[in-house]
């Protein structure tokens, strides 16, 4: 944690005065009577039938009463795509903007009122396509956004075209000849972007869904989780080999901060190879000491290292934590900086503002 | 020898020079000090895209202008009667606006032939008969400041950089304008850096002397104060009006100001003045884009927040898509258009008001909303409250039209007493609004949904760009729904016209054929060319529109009660479209797209041809 204290409530100024006098409603009033339902919108949900998005809302709506913060201090914000109406099935306040700008929409809520919790939920498309932007930004400025980016790697919503997390070749409605386009890693892309937390998990795995969005949830600054989506109409199965429920593919690399990264019930690991570079090798083949250590804390180049460990989810890929460090977080240092000058020069009068400088009377 | 002082009614210069000689600077000391020996005065910077053309240019002639009288006064003035050339390039860009026999002081060192090839002159135009017919002086600037600063041990270049002062000292002598004021302020700017603040205070005294010692000027002039109404004056330009109008109106509603915006010229002058007044509250968040801006702004408004965010033209179009979404989610919010001419980049420091159509339908779909345009520097502050009034009380984004000219140019401006500014009042929801429930689009009398913000207990709601079920806001795809939406959202926007007050009319005897109608920055333009041409014994009328929509009730009576309805604009003829469309009204185009706000003179002929027509 920063040091940086969490600022009053009253952040908002003379406009969030009138707020929190009212009870009513329906549920969720007191924390430790959270459940699932709190979180719950009267909303029928209507993605496609079989929809990893289903499971990630399942395991968001169960997951947020542990946080012990009020769904009225909740915030969700969504874009365009499959993913977007997840704000609607949350009761909680919410906005569903437009393609691309909810990480732009959510910077203005969460850096005007730092207390509350504020989600963004994006797909690749709306995050990392038109809103691309905007995402490195929020990043890079460690507003205080918890953003999930389901990436199916497809445009669903759209009915699908390539989206810029397919894989090369990919044969699409708008690429029938295969994709000619490289795509992005979204991992090393929030690296780059030097965002503080950095994670990737599945749809389907509730458990391991819910511990890194329990890390997330407990960062302070700008989170970032990938979480790898199934769409089962224009993109089925392209996690599969990744997946360890039913069958089990063993090829999910799973991230412990400080222990050393091995796999495939202990058989495989992620090691130092001869140039320096990381290797997925066999533990019987390798020297104990060259096995790698995981640490989220650390230099950046391991992370990103991990992140380019395989061309895409075919191959033995990291899930879990990459990288979580500590940067002062932005909404909180604009509050501060306001605070400091009003403190400095004293509130601020509109009268003294009028009459500074050159003025003159007239009789 | 005593010099005859020789009173004048009204003068306009302008200083111009090249965009390192500081000629903004001079112009800007030149106007408080006018504005504070109390000359109702007008403005007009006119400066080059670019931050350094190559010196000595046509192209990077940077001039200010300046109209000061002992009346009361309208305009910067179309022809200056004085004319400041501080090289050979300023004096070919400005020359043709002079008025025939006026006065051209030049900077006589920088008239060299280098200089004047740089320029683009092929013989020099002091000796070559160029200079006809003006009243010309040679003044060795450059030279003066040097020795004057000599004692200091600047470098030459750093001793020259002082000549716009002296050039400053030179007219403040000549109009007689206080001293002190300029010294004051040279001691403010400059205090801690004394080397500086010498040279600057050396070359200002040296070029104030010269005019009182020198035998090139026989005497020097007065123009006395301009009655006024009584109370405190500032000279205020319209980008620092608006700026603080927007602070304004947060302290008179209680709202914190966040401000969000992408730096772009003429719009970034609000960035920077507000991100100074932090200790008003005022959040200020330069963006990653235009997008974000407005995203952000729209974000901080479901905050609780005044949200607003400014730019110009090219940010206008980018931000189109989120405005829409504002006026779906009926959130208010302020957008600042400082227009400039365009299309696409344009001539980015130049004035225009082509974004009057922009602003009333550059969005797709239905999605009206309301718009306010400043129509003088001074009434930006008040156009920016208004703005804010509207947008609060109706939760819908507001555009808020101010222009390059507006911007940039500066007025006197009798202050307000600031406990009689309009309140506004953020009505915030705090409970339930239809039995234990509540509901987020159950409308009021105004037709507004309640704001409900995060935090508030029990109100939880969600809303977003898909349309929403009447009362409830739920997701609908209903087409009985949509349309009711549809007409809810526009004759929310219509209602705003209860609101505001009647168009006025400026007609003295109420019998004038021609109405001249206008909006924005061409105000004082058209106010002037009325008088001009009653002096003469002709009858016009003028109005002027402040609210661009919902216009206000009775516009469609006035522009009908005339014969003849003129209006100028700096653009191809927007409002004439959508007045000739609304009221079925005959009204005629004046159409300006020179980057250059329309001259008194031009609008005076054109209202006498229509007249006479």
């Amino acid at each position: 944690m920063s040091e940086q204290e969490t600022p009053a409530p009253e952040g908002n100024g003379g406009g969030a005065a009138g707020n929190g006098g009212s009870a009513g409603g329906n549920g969720g009033g007191v924390v430790g009577t959270l459940t699932k339902k709190s979180f719950t919108s009267d909303q029928e949900v209507r993605w496609c039938p079989g929809c990893g998005d289903y499971a990630i809302l399942a395991t968001v709506q169960s997951f947020m009463p542990e946080l012990g913060i009020l769904p009225d201090d909740t915030v969700f914000v969504s874009g365009i795509g499959c993913s977007g109406r997840f704000t609607y099935y949350m009761d909680t306040y919410g906005v569903h903007g437009i393609h691309g700008r909810a990480p732009a929409l959510a910077t203005g809520i969460a850096t005007a009122r730092p207390e509350l919790s504020v989600w963004v939920v994006t797909g690749d498309g709306d995050g990392l396509s038109i809103g691309g932007n905007h995402l490195i930004h929020a990043l890079r400025r460690n507003v205080n956004l918890k953003i999930l980016l389901f990436n199916n790697q497809i445009y669903g919503l759209t009915k699908g075209q390539y989206s810029p997390t397919s894989e090369e070749g990919k044969v699409t409605k708008s690429t029938p000849f295969g994709s000619v386009d490289h795509p992005f890693n979204p991992i090393a892309l929030a690296l780059g972007a030097e965002a503080t937390f950095v994670a990737r998990t599945m749809d389907n795995d509730k458990q391991h869904l819910t511990k890194v969005l329990r890390q997330a949830a407990e960062h302070r600054g700008a989170a970032f989780v990938e979480i790898y989506q199934n769409c089962n109409v224009f993109n089925d199965g392209a996690f599969d080999l990744l997946r360890e429920k039913p069958q089990g593919s063993h090829n999910q690399i799973r991230l412990e901060h400080g222990e050393p990264i091995v796999f495939d019930e202990g058989t495989r690991c992620v090691a130092v190879g001869d140039n320096g570079r990381l290797v997925v090798a066999k533990v019987d083949e390798v020297d104990e000491g060259s096995i790698v250590v995981h640490d989220v804390h650390g230099r950046p180049s391991l992370a990103f290292a991990l992140a380019h460990l395989s061309r895409g989810p075919t191959e033995p890929t990291a899930v879990g934590v990459f990288r979580e460090v500590e940067r002062p977080v932005f909404g909180e240092a604009t509050i501060a900086q306001v605070d400091a000058a009003t403190e400095r020069l004293g509130k601020g009068s509109l009268d003294k503002l009028l009459h500074s400088g050159d003025t003159w009377n007239v009789g | 020898m005593t010099k005859q002082v020789e009173e004048k009614q009204r003068v306009i210069v302008r200083f111009a020079g090249d965009s390192g000689d500081g000629m903004q600077l001079t112009g800007d000391r030149f106007t408080n000090a006018t504005a504070v020996l109390g000359n109702d005065l007008a403005t007009l910077p006119d400066f080059p895209a670019e931050i350094r053309a190559p010196a000595g240019t046509v192209h990077g002639v940077s001039a200010f202008q300046i109209q000061f009288a002992s009346t009361d006064i309208l305009t910067p003035g179309d022809h200056p009667n004085v004319l400041v050339a501080m090289n050979p390039a300023a004096l070919k860009a400005e020359l043709a606006s002079v008025e025939k026999g006026g006065m051209v002081i030049i900077n006589e060192d920088a008239f060299t032939e280098r200089n004047l090839q740089k320029a683009g002159y092929t013989s020099d135009p002091v000796t070559d008969g160029t200079l006809d017919g003006f009243q010309v002086y040679k003044v060795p600037m450059t030279s003066i400041t040097v020795r004057a600063v000599e004692e200091l041990g600047l470098t030459r270049k750093e001793a020259e950089r002082s000549k716009n002062m002296f050039a400053l000292g030179l007219l403040s002598w000549m109009y007689g304008r206080p001293t002190d004021v300029t010294l004051n302020w040279l001691h403010k700017k400059f205090g801690d850096k004394p080397q500086v603040y010498d040279a600057n205070v050396a070359a200002y005294k040296a070029g104030y002397n010269f005019g009182e010692t020198t035998e090139l000027f026989a005497n020097s002039y007065m123009v006395k104060p301009a009655p006024a109404q009584p109370g405190t004056y500032r000279n205020i330009s319209g980008a620092t009006a608006l700026a603080w109008g927007l602070v304004a109106a947060s302290t008179r509603s209680g709202l914190r100001l966040f401000y969000a915006s992408y730096p772009i010229t003429p719009a970034s002058e609000l960035l920077h003045e507000l991100s100074r007044l932090k200790n008003f509250g005022v959040i200020t968040l330069q963006a990653e884009d235009e997008i974000s801006a407005a995203n952000v702004a729209l974000g901080a408004a479901f905050a609780g927040d005044l949200g607003a965010t400014g730019t110009s033209g090219p940010g206008m179009d980018l931000k189109a898509e989120t405005l829409g979404l504002a006026v779906t989610l009926e959130l208010p919010m302020v957008i600042v258009d400082v227009q400039r001419a365009g299309p696409s980049t344009g001539m980015p420091t130049k004035t225009e008001q082509a974004d009057l159509l922009l602003a009333m339908f550059g969005r797709h779909g239905e999605s009206p909303l309301p718009i306010v345009a400043a129509k003088s520097p001074s009434h930006c502050f008040d156009a920016a409250i208004e703005a804010v009034r509207i947008a609060v009380k109706y939760r819908t984004p507001v555009i808020l039209l101010s222009d390059t000219f507006l911007g940039n140019s500066s007025e006197p401006w009798l202050l307000p007493d600031v406990d009689t500014l309009p309140t506004i009042d953020p009505n915030f929801a705090d409970g339930p609004n239809a039995g234990q429930e509540f509901l987020p689009y159950l409308r009021d009398e105004n037709l507004a949904r309640p704001w409900a913000i995060p935090g508030t207990k029990g109100l939880r709601h969600r809303i977003g760009g898909l349309e929403k079920e009447d009362g409830t806001g739920d997701i609908s795809y209903d087409p009985e729904n949509h349309e009711r939406m549809t007409n809810l959202r526009a004759a929310k926007v219509e209602k705003v016209a209860e609101d505001i007050p009647p168009l006025e009319v400026d007609d003295p005897d109420g019998d004038a054929e021609l109405l001249v109608l206008g909006w924005g920055s061409s105000y004082g333009t058209i106010r002037a060319a009325a008088r001009r041409l009653r002096e003469q014994g002709r009858k016009v009328a003028v109005a002027h529109l402040v609210h661009l929509n919902p216009m206000p009730t009775n516009t469609g009576d006035v522009v009908r009660a005339y014969r003849k309805v003129l209006i100028p604009e700096m653009n191809l003829g927007q409002l004439a479209l959508l007045i000739r469309g609304r009221f079925l009204v005959d009204a005629q185009s004046f159409t300006k797209v020179q980057g250059l706000p329309i001259h008194l003179d031009e609008l005076e002929a054109e209202i006498l041809k229509v007249i006479e027509g």
